[in-house]
């Protein structure tokens, strides 16, 4: 068998595979279900019904998805530039950090001028976390999956320390956690009764706003060119270079949301496991909704309900939770084989 | 083919369809070819050469038609298949690993998963055999990154060959050459076929066709036009028959010289890898005048290019526009200052292949008015120009959104060329700009550069074409290991005589003299 390019695919070709690659998903996540003895229609349903059965089931759901649309978006971005930003997961506890430095006390402002000033310091301390390895590459040529990679396990034992030493809770009982955000520094409710906060409802602001910069700008234009083709920008005129800085700066600022808004707006506090992996997670998010950021939101939904949903399936029928990340690896390489198929066909000897 | 009847047909392609979509590349093409013999494979751009070429070697495999070598039908779709039957093939972009040898690269990919140690001596005693016997002069043990293009393609040769190719497909085999290097493939050729190799020679160079082929056969829109002896026809009617209407090349009277647009004053830059940089250069471009580069490839021309296109400053010396020195120097500036830029590479460099037509139109202007205003693009005024450029260049293509890599390179060009005169430059910067394209597009250009000359535009036109400078430049330079010869006028040189500059000769004398 071999692939053989196709030059214009069908509308067909292109819808078709990815709803293949979903419904293949479900039918391996059943086969390793009954593997589990449990019923594969039980298991589903009771993922369907605790991704999305219920109110709670629901804004749970959409509170997962917040930190993954920021993460997502942070990655679609830079992958749109081939800029290979890994360390999303670094950037994100950057945000976190600050948001509990800032958000603590230190600041003793109204939430009205306290909530946007940690928006911004997270988003400079995300963009200056990926700065350094984006000078690295510029300058000397420094691979960025490399640097980014190791970053994350460098930053994630200087929170460590941090939580530890200097930003450890007197109150906290001897565990390491942050002292608590001042009241004005947590992110309201987007409805008052509702468990949803407003770091949802910043996500899809910045969804949109990513998509405006990619389509509308002519920063959006350098970054598509340079991903396309560094030789061509280049000759174009295109300053290479500081376009690439300009998306790292972009893409750490997006991550460090995805830990302000967990703080700030589910947490409280900042702990070592604020986020279960949100930042790799969030390529596979970038990589499911083909770095389109809008596509993002749903990618992110999608991700998200598999989690939620495999926690509460796995608490009715005692099937383990681990079938989430199974599913998601599964969706995940079925996905990069949709989109071969949507540009290449395959062709029998 | 009743004259050949007694030759032993070695490869037949019978009846052979292939479709994309709605276009048939291939309408039931059949051909044979017989042992010793050269085929030229004759069409413009898009007239489904190289898709036969593909399906021959099993990168395609045919909607209907078999194929056959030596007697033996193909399967179709294997490449695999198509090597060990003997056919082998020099790809236009060659397919060599740069980091290895000679050596390496010849004998990759030819051990059995279960031999477990390369034979290096063995292998090294068969690829001098062969490069003695087809007079293709390479050393095994240089890396093919520090190989000329003219020797790259000698080791693709010899990879086919050492595989026991009977039969060799060189597509556009002289797009990439001098006519030195020409002159020794064609010689290898002919040893090979004296060998008794038999070889499909795809090319739109009819002089070339007329000199290595015995039978040439006509391609166009994927049907067979015309097939025949070389003796029965020539340079014109192959043209014809290959547009399927009579074709002339732009008449071209001699130009008037005005100012001095563009001035280099004793310009050097930095050598690059194999590649010299200028050394201390003196050169003048004059309104109204087209001003040929020509040189073997690798002697500056492209230091050269990148100067005069932005791409890099002068390490000593000045250069001057209209006189005056310009502030920075960058692709952007040069743009600005009204230098109309044709690439030497339109894939690479020139265009960018996922971008559609609109994207690609715009490329070194997006962030002047009226396709972008403080950082916002103004997709509306970027699509107008772009169907401005489609229609007035004749760029064939669905519409602005295509993608760019769907058109052919002839189709490509056109928009390049639109995209830098539209705006009416003063200055044109044309490094190889007919490379590999078909004779129509090859005329079109030629004709827009006249016409921009005659315009009062200061032409530089950089080509390994000697035929190509002669026929248009009104002054003659040669450059060779980055420095430049004296202007000579139009027909005041013969091929010859430039030849000897080319080969470096001549520069010492200037020395001395001055």
């Amino acid at each position: 068998m071999r692939l053989e390019p196709i030059a214009n695919p069908s509308a067909l070709r292109t819808l078709a595979p990815p709803a293949l690659a979903i419904s293949a998903t479900v039918i391996v996540a059943s086969l390793l279900a009954m593997a589990a003895g449990a019923n594969p229609f039980a298991v589903l349903g009771e993922i369907l019904k605790g991704a999305a059965g219920s109110q709670f089931a629901l804004l749970e759901t959409l509170n997962r998805a917040t930190p993954l649309i920021f993460t997502g978006l942070a990655v679609a971005v830079a992958f749109r530039a081939k800029l290979w930003n890994i360390g999303a997961e670094a950037q994100l506890y950057a945000g976190a950090l600050v948001t509990v430095v800032l958000g603590t006390g230190a600041l003793g402002w109204p939430s009205a001028a306290l909530i946007p000033t940690l928006i911004i310091a997270s988003l400079l301390a995300g963009a200056l976390l990926l700065l350094v390895p984006a000078l690295l590459k510029v300058r000397l040529g420094v691979d960025e999956v490399v640097t980014t990679l190791l970053l994350n396990f460098i930053f994630l034992l200087f929170v460590s320390m941090l939580l530890e030493g200097p930003l450890k809770d007197p109150m906290g009982m001897g565990w390491p956690k942050s002292p608590r955000l001042i009241e004005e520094a947590r992110l309201p409710r987007i409805i008052e009764g509702l468990r949803l906060h407003w770091g949802f409802g910043i996500a899809l602001i910045a969804a949109v706003l990513v998509w405006v910069i990619q389509a509308r700008t002519t920063l959006g234009y350098e970054m598509r060119a340079v991903g396309l083709s560094r030789d061509a920008a280049r000759f174009a005129g295109i300053p290479v270079g500081l376009v690439l800085i300009k998306t790292a700066l972009l893409s750490g600022g997006l991550a460090a949301l995805a830990g302000f808004s967990e703080v700030a707006g589910l947490k409280g506090a900042l702990t070592l496991d604020l986020s279960p992996g949100f930042g790799y997670t969030g390529i596979i998010v970038a990589m499911l909704a083909l770095l389109n950021p809008l596509g993002v939101i749903a990618a992110a939904l999608f991700v998200a309900g598999i989690f939620v949903g495999a926690d509460s399936m796995s608490r009715a029928l005692d099937v383990p939770t681990y079938l989430a990340d199974i599913m998601l690896a599964k969706a995940l390489l079925l996905m990069v084989l949709a989109i071969l198929l949507t540009r290449f066909r395959v062709v029998r000897e | 083919m009743p004259e050949q009847t007694e030759a032993q047909v070695v490869l037949r392609l019978d009846q052979i369809t292939k479709t994309f979509g709605a276009l048939t590349a291939n309408n039931a093409v059949s051909l044979a070819l017989h042992k010793g013999e050269v085929i030229a494979l004759l069409g413009e751009n898009g007239a489904g050469k190289t898709t036969l070429m593909n399906i021959l070697f099993g990168q395609y495999t045919a909607d209907s038609g078999t194929v056959e070598v030596f007697g033996k039908p193909l399967p179709p779709g294997n490449p695999r298949a198509a090597l060990e039957a003997g056919v082998g093939m020099v790809h236009q972009h060659f397919t060599l690993a740069e980091n290895m040898t000679v050596l390496e690269n010849v004998a990759l990919g030819t051990q059995g998963l279960g031999a477990w140690r390369f034979d290096a001596r063995a292998a090294r005693a068969r690829i001098l055999a062969l490069s003695s016997d087809f007079k293709l002069a390479v050393d095994p043990d240089a890396r093919v990154g520090t190989l000329t293009v003219g020797e790259r393609q000698r080791v693709e040769i010899l990879k086919a060959l050492y595989r026991e190719a009977r039969i060799l497909i060189l597509d556009e085999p002289t797009a990439v050459l001098t006519p030195q290097e020409t002159d020794d493939l064609f010689e290898t050729l002919r040893k090979a076929v004296a060998l008794g190799l038999s070889i499909i020679f795809i090319s739109h160079k009819l002089h070339e066709v007329m000199a290595i082929s015995n039978r040439v056969v006509i391609l166009r829109h994927g049907k067979v036009v015309h097939e025949g002896p070389i003796g029965e026809t020539d340079k014109r009617d192959l043209a014809a028959r290959m547009v399927g209407s009579e074709v002339s090349a732009p008449k071209v009277e001699p130009g008037t010289p005005g100012p001095a647009m563009l001035s280099l004053k004793a310009v050097s830059t930095p050598d690059r890898g194999a590649a010299p940089g200028l050394k201390a250069l003196d050169l003048d471009l004059f309104a109204g005048q087209i001003t040929g580069l020509a040189g073997v490839s690798g002697n500056g021309q492209a230091a050269l290019a990148d100067l005069i296109g932005g791409m890099q400053g002068p390490s000593a010396g000045a250069l001057h526009l209209k006189g005056i020195a310009p502030q920075g120097w960058s692709p952007r500036t040069a743009v600005h200052a009204g230098i109309a830029r044709i690439p030497e590479d339109r894939h690479k460099t020139g265009t960018i292949a996922d971008f559609d037509l609109t994207e690609n139109a715009i490329l070194e202007r997006y962030t002047d008015a009226p396709f972008s205003y403080k950082g916002w693009m103004y997709w509306r005024a970027a699509q107008d120009f772009a169907r401005s450029v489609i229609e007035r260049y004749d760029v064939r293509c669905p519409g602005p959104g295509t993608r760019i890599r769907l058109l052919s390179g002839g189709n490509m060009q056109k928009l390049i060329l639109g995209r830098v005169l539209e705006g009416a430059p003063e200055i044109i910067l044309a490094n190889q700009p007919v490379r590999g394209l078909d004779i129509g597009a090859v005329n079109y250009v030629h004709s827009q550069l006249l016409a921009a000359r005659d315009r009062g535009a200061a032409v530089l036109l950089i080509s390994e074409d000697l035929d190509e400078i002669m026929a248009l430049s009104d002054v003659i330079h040669v450059i060779s290991e980055g420095r430049l010869s004296p202007p000579f006028a139009r027909g005041t040189m013969s091929p010859t005589e430039l030849g000897v500059w080319m080969a470096g000769q001549g520069f010492e004398e200037m020395a001395h003299a001055s």
